[in-house]
């Protein structure tokens, strides 16, 4: 905690609108462009009021064409511009995939390093609000496949306040992940923005005993579990990826190197997922650490259900993080 | 449909050197491009190869009415738009070799030329994706008023895209500065015009989104200089999209590895009966601007250029396989 910061109370709704509000503030050549972001306020309300202080050049509201304003915020960030691209929700992200993965990814690489593509396009997220099989969508892992192409995962309110910030500054185009499930939770942060290193994975608690290690919606869970462990005597760190391209290899391989065991909780669908890369590469990089097999807990292989008891039994929860880490660790009691 | 002919177009100014340019242009289209097929036989060039031969006239045309800080996006069909914008012959031989001395340091290949000291941004290879871009580059300058316009080539075949449809809408409604130049060269790889569009007058597309425009003879060099001329003036003026369509005929295959099962010989055959560059040699002759000595030496001066092009190439280096990951991400680049 920064000596000069008072504790402030706020959603991560709130840190997210207050750094894009920032972003506006620092650099004339940022704008925000999206579905609804204006005059509706944004979707879930993020940028509620930003386009009476800024304007309809600033905030600006785009048709339903996710390809076509996903594109244009490409061209306009190599025509010098820095534009913020939200798109509504992850699930119209498929939409517009064409000019993430063939565009955005490919054109400092096609023209030999001539273009420069800074877009940092947004897009909300996630599980959790009954939203069925169409509005659920984790496609985190979709994205990381990609080289060009840098992935934030937002899992902490001091991320949602300052990650963006970070993100601006990059050359290259930068995808953040936020988390609708997580919008009205609040938290206490220091006031004074802390800078994102968006290079590196975080330790959110350490601990001794194995490695947890997750993003996302997953962190505030895991920290959770993390704290009903201790009580258990069992010490869990507890590892923030934060970026989830390009990975974090020597911050992951630390802690697992310190613990020796090693669990990994996302939301997404386990096939080919964040989880499989990093336990490959535990597995690769640092078999002989470990003192136990790497273990994995994600998102069941099924569409959404829409009954919240179905969409509960269908993502990692904390009693099942809990009840695995005690497996893992022969605990008493399993 | 085949639009306006140059006969029926207010006199364009023409004089000796211009007209002489002008050929030269669209021949030494033509040269390269013969001279890329016989390399691609050879098996230097490798991929795919999309050859411009027959449609010369359009990127000659347009790109006159151009200034040099326009911004200019194409297709996979690029070679031509590339030479007459100014990019060098040899960077575009040695990126089709894929040497680093190319164009795009031998990354792209023919599909994607660049070269953005020429506002030139690249051969795009996914049908309509660049359309996008185009409203995108054009939405930058006006904000950060600037004067110039972007100028985007694609082919009949993008009209029939989502996304051809939502950059429309976006460049109109934002009153952005795009000319559209849509090169109908009759074929979506294979698949006849009337076989991909419900409705083959393709210009009846743009006033749906409030967007000018125009039908052009694209095998006539004149009449495309003034459409364009015309065209892009209207958008330096009113900072508003145009659509300009140039109807045109690729007389070579879509790509090397075509056997051109869909059109029949005798269709190709009546197409080169209005070759642009017979029809524009026609016309300089008629008007004594150009003689038979002029043209040899014409010929001759080509010949070298694109031989040079070639050595160039040849002489190129490759990239070493430590370098291999540059370009993905800029700290590495």
């Amino acid at each position: 905690m920064n000596d000069n910061g008072t504790i402030i109370t706020l959603t991560y709704r709130e840190a997210i609108k207050q750094a894009i509000r920032d972003a506006l503030n620092r650099d004339e050549k940022v704008f925000l462009m999206g579905e609804d972001v204006g005059r509706y306020g944004g979707a879930f309300a993020v940028s509620k009021g930003l386009l009476k202080e800024f304007g309809p050049d600033r905030i600006m509201d785009v048709p339903l064409s996710e390809s076509g304003f996903v594109g244009a915020g490409i061209g306009a960030a190599l025509g010098g511009m820095r534009p913020i691209v939200e798109i509504m929700t992850v699930n119209f992200s498929l939409l517009a995939f064409d000019q993430i993965a063939n565009n955005a990814a490919t054109l400092l690489h096609m023209s030999g390093g001539q273009l420069n593509v800074p877009v940092v396009i947004r897009m909300n997220s996630g599980t959790g609000r009954q939203l069925a099989a169409q509005h659920s969508h984790s496609w985190e892992p979709l994205f990381a496949h990609i080289p060009g192409l840098k992935v934030l995962s937002v899992g902490t309110h001091e991320d949602a306040r300052a990650m963006l910030l970070t993100a601006l500054t990059d050359p290259d185009p930068v995808i953040i992940f936020e988390y609708t499930s997580m919008l009205n939770i609040e938290q206490e942060i220091s006031s004074e923005v802390q800078p994102v290193d968006i290079r590196r994975a975080k330790v959110r608690k350490e601990g001794q005993d194995i490695s947890i290690i997750t993003y996302g919606p997953g962190v505030y869970k895991t920290l959770e579990a993390a704290t009903e462990l201790s009580e258990a005597g069992i010490d869990a760190e507890v590892l923030d990826l934060r970026v989830l391209r390009p990975l974090d290899e020597k911050t992951i391989m630390a802690s697992v190197a310190k613990t020796h065991r090693a669990l990994i909780v996302e939301e997404a669908w386990q096939s080919v997922s964040i989880s499989s890369e990093v336990s490959a590469r535990i597995t690769e990089k640092c078999f002989y650490e470990l003192d136990a097999p790497v273990q994995r807990l994600c998102g069941i292989e099924v569409p959404m259900p829409y009954p919240k008891h179905l969409e509960d039994a269908s993502i990692p929860q904390k009693d099942q993080i809990v009840a695995i880490v005690k497996k893992i660790l022969q605990h008493e009691g399993v | 449909m085949i639009g306006q002919p140059a006969s029926k177009i207010k006199k364009l100014p023409m004089n000796k050197q211009l007209g002489q340019a002008l050929l030269y242009q669209m021949m030494l289209i033509r040269r390269f491009e013969e001279k890329s097929a016989e390399m691609y036989t050879k098996e230097k060039i490798r991929g795919f190869l999309h050859l411009y031969i027959g449609e010369e006239a359009v990127a000659t045309g347009v790109m006159h009415a151009l200034k040099p800080e326009d911004n200019v996006l194409c297709t996979y069909r690029e070679h031509g738009q590339a030479l007459a914008r100014g990019v060098d012959p040899g960077a575009i031989m040695a990126e089709m070799y894929g040497k680093q001395e190319g164009c795009s340091r031998g990354r792209g290949g023919s599909m994607h030329l660049f070269d953005v000291s020429k506002k030139f941004f690249g051969g795009n290879a996914i049908v309509g994706s660049h359309l996008p871009l185009a409203v995108g580059l054009a939405l930058a300058d006006k904000k950060m008023e600037r004067k110039q316009i972007t100028c985007c080539f694609f082919g009949e075949g993008a009209a029939a895209e989502g996304e051809f449809h939502e950059a429309m809408n976006l460049a109109s409604l934002w009153e952005v500065p795009v000319l559209f130049v849509c090169e109908n060269n009759q074929y979506a790889m294979g698949t006849a015009l009337r076989y991909s569009h419900a409705n083959i007058d393709l210009e009846k597309k743009a006033p749906g989104y409030g967007i000018s425009s125009a039908t052009v003879d694209g095998m006539d060099l004149l009449a495309v200089m003034k459409a364009a001329q015309d065209a892009s003036k209207q958008v330096r003026k009113t900072g508003k999209p145009f659509f300009l369509v140039c109807n045109t005929y690729r007389f070579r295959a879509h790509s090397m590895f075509d056997a051109e099962l869909y059109r029949e010989k005798s269709e190709v055959e009546d197409w080169k009966k209005r070759d642009p560059i017979a029809q524009f040699v026609k016309y300089l002759k008629k008007h004594e601007l150009l003689s038979d000595k002029e043209m040899k030496i014409m010929a001759q001066r080509i010949e070298e250029e694109v031989q040079k092009a070639v050595d160039f190439a040849e002489a190129g280096t490759w990239e070493p396989f430590e370098d291999l990951l540059k370009f993905v991400y800029s700290e590495n680049s």
